[in-house]
This record gives structure tokens, C-alpha cells and sequence, in this order.
């Protein structure tokens, strides 16, 4: 058998896929990216590599993605993970007409019509209402990350966030808790001020059923659920919408070895 | 990847002559040269100075170089430390800065003004950058009131012209004041007669980039030939710069040369670039084999493309003219729709790049706007966003994103009609 892997090395984190020659997925494995992404990229490959249990020699391409993908010098295709994103999406869910993406730095609508992205949205340079944003709320309340969505759950009065700054919100928080507020309701408050300005974002590239939820923040219950009160709609997640990214660069990676070899 | 080589002759030619430009400034500023009149580049009256023998001084033409030799943000810190707002206009900032730095820049010392010729109304925060100039000079300033286009057909009506005619009539009053000498009729008509001749030549090279391939970038390049369009115009050597690079691009583009190996995307392009960072956003759309067929950015000195030349026989009220009806800056939204619109049919581009400036709210105000229209009518639109002259407003990461998934988009297009905004 062979296969065909994607690397997407993200701000934060760094996520690999193997694919069989059927597109099915054989493994996954996630890394820190930290400061050296040249090593992230390759740390992650061994690590899906081993994971499989497959030889380097039975992959057959390699597509890059994310911050870093012209970091991935052993790939032989280099993909924006937008592209990647609606890609993935379009394969995992294929009544996919918009994708929601929430990653450490970035947030992202993308328009997909017949798997292929007509449309597009990013945050600017500013980390507000990303990953980075959620992880400072946590940070600044002394809890984990992967615990504050089921926690904003059990919110009953969630407070009003005046910034969605990721700088600024500390100094909100903080005075929430001097004024004796539950950390839940704060938690409810951080998740619907976040989910609102995502999806003003996303309202720029059309808000468009089905929706789909890509990227590291995917896996914060809290958040699923905000945005889909919030949209009124449901969401397209699964335990592989964090992988999204290399999924899609996984599918490139065999298109184009398919496409190479004739077959 | 493999560096692009994009200087040719015509790029070591303007070195050259703006080389000479900038020993003119820094004689004049040594007091061995001609008195210097501070102007803006929209719709700039150069005609009048280059009459008087006044040596026209652009700074915001500083300030873009500063911008480009990487040297702008110690300037901007200054201006910020006297109190400039962070959200102030950078070329502002670069060039208070600069003054107060001593006038020198690695290119010229520049001189003190002996006017201050706003000739730029349109901006709030350009009547300040000169009055504070000329506060700070203790040098006189003329004001010149342009009205706005304020129709759409983009006609100015008998009443601008003869409003912005009696303006010009005191500025040479104020000119002769300076200089002590009366005004040499003779002198401004040839000054207008070799603008005419620059301007008609300069419109014929914009239309080169109809060609397929492409003979040049009509921004990346176009950027060299706006310096001596501005700071030269008016002059024997301004003139002979243009009929220089003509005959050049006209050559390449009989001979069917492109500017780059391949060309897979014409695009148009709106905004100033980023000139801190223009080779590297240039790069990013060089690395997709995307040329920019047309850019407004290069008409913001005057519009020669579309049938505007000066008129030597009557010099003043042509001048006017270009003032008020062939100023980018001084048009309005519909026209600006319409002179994208153009380029897009006529220069058969595929897309429209807009990159929206965060400091200068005046220009940048309406891009959203702009980006649906032309998105509606089926013109794949990319909005990036950084700044003109600080660097700290560019983000690579992010507009290498942006501008890679749009071409992949472009690329992936399967379908006619089909929108791609960002």
C-alpha cells in the first residue's frame, strides 16, 4: 500500500495525516510547533510515520500547509491552508458551503461551492477572538485550556466582555473576578463575545449552511455551541476537525501522485 | 526560491537622474542651489515652480524613500515621541521626523522650504502636515482650494476653473515675490510644452501593458517612472527620461518580452504599495507569474492615460485642469469605479488587488465598498491591508496567506463567473 501525508504546521500546533491510496485516514499525529517550524515540520511527519507504522518510502507526496508549509522542505507541494481547510471539508463533509476556522492566531470564513474555495475571510495581524484569546482568558483564570468550554456550559448569567482584545481582556477579566463574578458566567461571556465577532467575519464571505468547524478551537464544546445558537444552525465537527488542515493537504498529496502516475 | 531580477535599464537610468535631482536638493539646502517650494503630488502644479526656477520638493516622495531604504521607522518614532498619534499618517510622521532630524536622509540633505505649496485639500491631515511645516519653518504657505469633483460625469464646471485659474494667478504672485522677479511668460509655456510632451509619452507607455505579455509591471515598475514624472516634469530631462523608457517598453513589447518568464495572471491593482516591504510583495506576486496590467496608484500625480495633456498655448488653465478634473485623489468613487472598470476591459486583467492603507483613512474609506462592486460583476477582488510607510503594519505571514490563497483560488476556478473577494 502507499500513501500520501499533510503537514500543516500551524502557529501553535502542528498536525499530520496519512491518507491510504482510497483516502482513507491511517494516522494523525500532533505536535508543539514552538520556535524551530523547520523541526516541527519534520518532528511531526516522524511522529505520524510511526504512528501508521509506515516506511518514509511507501509515502508517495508530501503537501505542506499552514504558517509554516515553505518550511516543509521535504514536500513537494506547498498549499495556503485555506485551500487545505475547504478541501478537507468539502471530503469529510460534502454539503460543506461554509467553513469556520479558529486557530491559535488566525479566524477565517471560507465559501466553498463544488469543494473548491469561492471565497475568503481572515482577521487582520490582531489575535482578537482567536486560540491566543481563549488560552489568555484561561491563563488569566488558572485553568486549562481543554477544560473552560465545558465550564462556559454552565453558565447562567454571562457577562457583558467590553474588548475582545486579546491584551486587554485580562484587565476585563480580572475585574470580573474582583467583583465576585462566577468564573462559569465569565467563561460564557468570553465564549459569546468570540463567537460574535466570528461570525460578523464570517458574515463578509456569506453565512451559508452547512457549516463546518475547522481548526484548534474546534474541539471547545463551549464554543461549538455558542456558534450554533448563534447561527442557528448546526455545525459539522468530528474528532478530526482539528486535522482539517492536513487532511485537505493529505488529499492534494494524493490527487497529485494519482495524477503523476497516470492512474 | 529563486531571486527575480527586476532592474533594467530604465531602472539604473532613473537612479541616475534622480541621483542629480537629489545633488539639487541637497546644493539648495547647502544654499548653493535653487530656492525649494514644498508641494504634494496630487495633481502637482510643478509647470509654475520649474517657470520660476524653483526647485520642486515632494515629501512625501521623501518619505517613500525613506520607507524604501528601510529607514522610516526611527523618524516615525520621533514624530511620535513629540506627540504625532500612532494613528497618524505615516508619511507625516517620516517626514516631521526627518525635519526635525536634521533634514538628512541617506539620499539628500533636504533643503529648509521657501514656500509651502498645499496644493492638496482633499486631506485634512496634509493642510496640517503643511501648515506645521510651515510653523516650524516660520516659511510662508499658499494654500491652494481645490474643489472636489462633485459630479459624476467628472466634470469640473466653468466656475472651478476660473476658482482654481485666479488661485494659480496668486501663486505666481507669491512665486515672483520670492524669487524677485516677474513671471517669464515664455518660460512657463515651454515648462507646459515639455509636461504636454512627458505627459503624452507617459500615456503611451500605459497603454504598452495592454500587450500580451505584458512589457512591465504597471505598478512595481511604474513606481520608478513616478519619481521623475513628478520631481522632473517640466524639464528637458524629465522629457528625455520618457522618451527614453518608451522607446524601451515599446521595443519589449513589439518584441513580445514580458516582464516575467511567464504570465499566467494580469491583475489590477489599487492602494500605494507597501514600501518598506516592496520587494518582498512583490515577490509574492511575481512567485504566481501575476503582472499588474494597470494600477490607479500610478495616476496619482495626474491621469495622462485617458486623453489629458497640458496645453502650452493655454498654460495657467491647464494647469488648472490637472488640478481639478485629472487628480486621482481629487475624483470620487464613481470615477474611481469606472477608471478600474476601464483598465480591467481595456488592459484585459482577470483581478483586482486592492491594498487598503492603514494609516490613511481618506483613500482607504470606501475600498470595502469597492470590493463588493466589483466583486457583483465577477471580478475576483483581493483586499489586503498594511501600511505605506510603516513598517510595522506588515504582517508577511499573513499577506503571503491572503495573496497565495487567493491565486489558488484563481487558479482552482472551475467555473465563469464565479466570485473569489477576500
Amino acid at each position: 500500500m502507499k500513501y500520501a501525508a499533510g503537514v500543516d504546521v500551524g502557529s501553535t500546533q502542528t498536525k499530520c495525516v496519512l491518507i491510504d491510496e482510497n483516502g482513507k485516514i491511517v494516522a494523525r499525529a500532533l505536535r508543539e510547533t514552538g520556535a524551530n517550524i523547520t523541526r516541527a515540520g519534520e518532528r511531526g511527519f516522524e511522529a505520524v510515520l510511526q504512528a501508521g507504522n509506515i516506511s518514509r518510502d511507501d509515502v508517495l507526496c508530501v503537501t505542506g500547509t499552514g504558517y509554516g508549509r515553505f518550511k516543509v522542505e521535504f514536500g513537494d507541494l506547498q498549499i495556503t491552508e485555506i485551500t487545505c481547510h475547504a478541501k478537507g471539508a468539502s471530503v469529510l463533509f460534502p454539503g460543506t458551503s461554509t467553513v469556520i476556522d479558529m486557530g491559535g492566531q488566525d479566524a477565517k470564513g471560507i465559501s466553498i461551492a463544488n469543494g473548491e474555495v469561492t471565497d475568503f475571510v481572515m482577521n487582520d495581524k490582531c489575535a482578537a477572538g482567536t486560540g491566543r484569546f481563549l488560552s489568555t482568558a484561561a491563563d488569566t483564570l488558572g485553568l486549562r485550556l481543554d477544560e473552560i468550554g465545558a465550564l462556559s456550559l454552565q453558565a447562567r448569567n454571562p457577562v457583558r466582555l467590553s474588548t475582545v482584545c486579546t491584551v486587554f481582556v485580562e484587565s476585563d477579566i480580572m475585574s470580573y473576578v474582583a467583583q465576585g463574578k462566577q468564573i462559569e458566567d465569565i467563561l460564557g461571556g468570553i465564549h459569546s463575545a468570540i463567537a460574535a465577532r466570528t461570525i460578523a467575519l464570517v458574515r463578509r464571505v456569506g453565512l451559508k449552511p452547512e457549516y463546518t468547524f475547522t481548526g484548534g478551537v474546534s474541539l471547545n464544546v463551549g464554543m461549538v455551541k455558542m456558534l450554533e445558537e448563534k447561527l442557528g444552525a448546526k455545525l459539522n465537527v468530528c474528532e478530526d476537525s482539528h486535522y482539517m488542515g492536513a487532511i485537505g493537504a493529505a488529499m492534494f498529496a494524493l490527487e497529485h501522485a494519482l495524477a503523476a502516475s497516470g492512474s | 526560491m529563486e531571486k527575480l531580477q527586476y532592474q533594467g535599464h530604465l531602472h539604473t537610468l532613473q537612479k541616475e537622474l534622480m541621483g542629480d535631482y537629489y545633488a539639487e536638493l541637497t546644493a539648495s539646502a547647502n544654499g548653493s542651489g535653487l530656492p525649494a517650494a514644498y508641494l504634494l503630488i496630487g495633481g502637482n502644479p510643478v509647470e509654475i515652480l520649474r517657470a520660476f526656477d524653483i526647485l520642486p520638493v515632494f515629501p512625501e516622495v521623501n518619505a517613500l524613500q525613506l520607507a524604501v531604504r528601510k529607514q522610516s521607522l526611527p523618524f516615525i518614532q520621533a514624530a511620535e515621541f513629540m506627540g504625532y498619534s500612532s494613528d497618524n499618517c505615516a508619511y507625516v510622521k517620516a517626514d516631521i521626523g526627518m525635519y526635525f532630524g536634521g533634514r538628512t536622509t541617506p539620499f539628500a540633505t533636504i533643503p529648509e522650504p521657501s514656500l509651502l505649496l498645499c496644493n492638496y485639500v482633499g486631506c485634512n491631515v496634509y493642510l496640517d502636515w503643511f501648515e506645521h511645516l510651515a510653523d516650524y519653518s516660520r516659511r510662508p504657505i499658499f494654500q491652494l482650494d481645490i474643489p472636489f469633483i462633485r459630479t459624476a460625469s467628472g466634470k469640473p464646471s466653468k466656475d472651478d476653473i476660473a476658482y482654481v485659474t485666479t488661485q494659480l494667478h496668486r501663486l505666481i504672485e507669491q512665486c515672483e515675490e520670492i524669487t524677485g522677479r516677474k513671471l517669464d511668460q515664455d518660460r512657463l509655456r515651454e515648462a507646459v510644452r515639455l509636461s504636454s510632451e512627458t505627459g503624452a509619452l507617459w500615456s503611451k507607455i500605459k497603454h504598452l501593458t495592454k500587450a500580451h505579455p505584458a512589457p512591465y509591471d504597471a505598478y512595481f515598475d511604474s513606481v520608478t517612472m513616478m519619481a521623475p514624472l513628478y520631481c522632473l516634469r517640466g524639464t528637458q530631462a524629465g522629457l528625455d527620461f520618457f522618451e527614453t523608457a518608451y522607446a524601451e517598453l515599446q521595443e519589449k513589447a513589439n518584441a513580445g518580452i514580458g516582464a516575467l518568464s511567464e504570465e499566467r495572471f494580469r491583475y489590477v491593482i489599487e492602494g500605494p504599495p507597501p514600501w518598506p516591504h516592496l520587494r518582498t510583495f512583490r515577490d509574492m506576486f511575481s512567485r504566481w507569474s501575476a503582472i499588474a496590467v494597470a494600477s490607479t496608484y500610478s495616476t496619482v500625480g495626474g491621469l495622462w492615460e485617458f486623453g489629458f495633456t497640458h496645453d502650452p498655448d493655454s498654460p495657467i488653465e491647464s494647469i488648472a485642469r490637472h488640478l481639478l478634473e485629472w487628480n486621482l485623489t481629487n475624483r470620487n468613487f464613481l470615477q474611481r469605479y469606472d477608471q478600474i472598470g476601464r483598465y480591467i476591459e481595456e488592459w484585459d486583467a482577470h483581478a483586482l488587488v486592492i491594498h487598503s492603507v492603514k494609516s490613511c483613512r481618506l483613500f482607504s474609506a470606501g475600498q470595502g465598498d469597492m470590493r463588493e462592486y466589483f466583486t457583483k460583476r465577477g471580478i475576483p477582488t483581493l483586499l489586503v491591508e498594511s501600511d505605506l510607510e510603516d513598517p510595522r503594519y506588515f504582517s508577511e505571514a499573513q499577506m503571503r496567506n491572503r495573496i497565495d490563497a487567493f491565486f489558488e483560488s484563481l487558479e482552482h476556478r472551475s467555473t465563469q463567473g464565479q466570485s473569489v473577494t477576500v
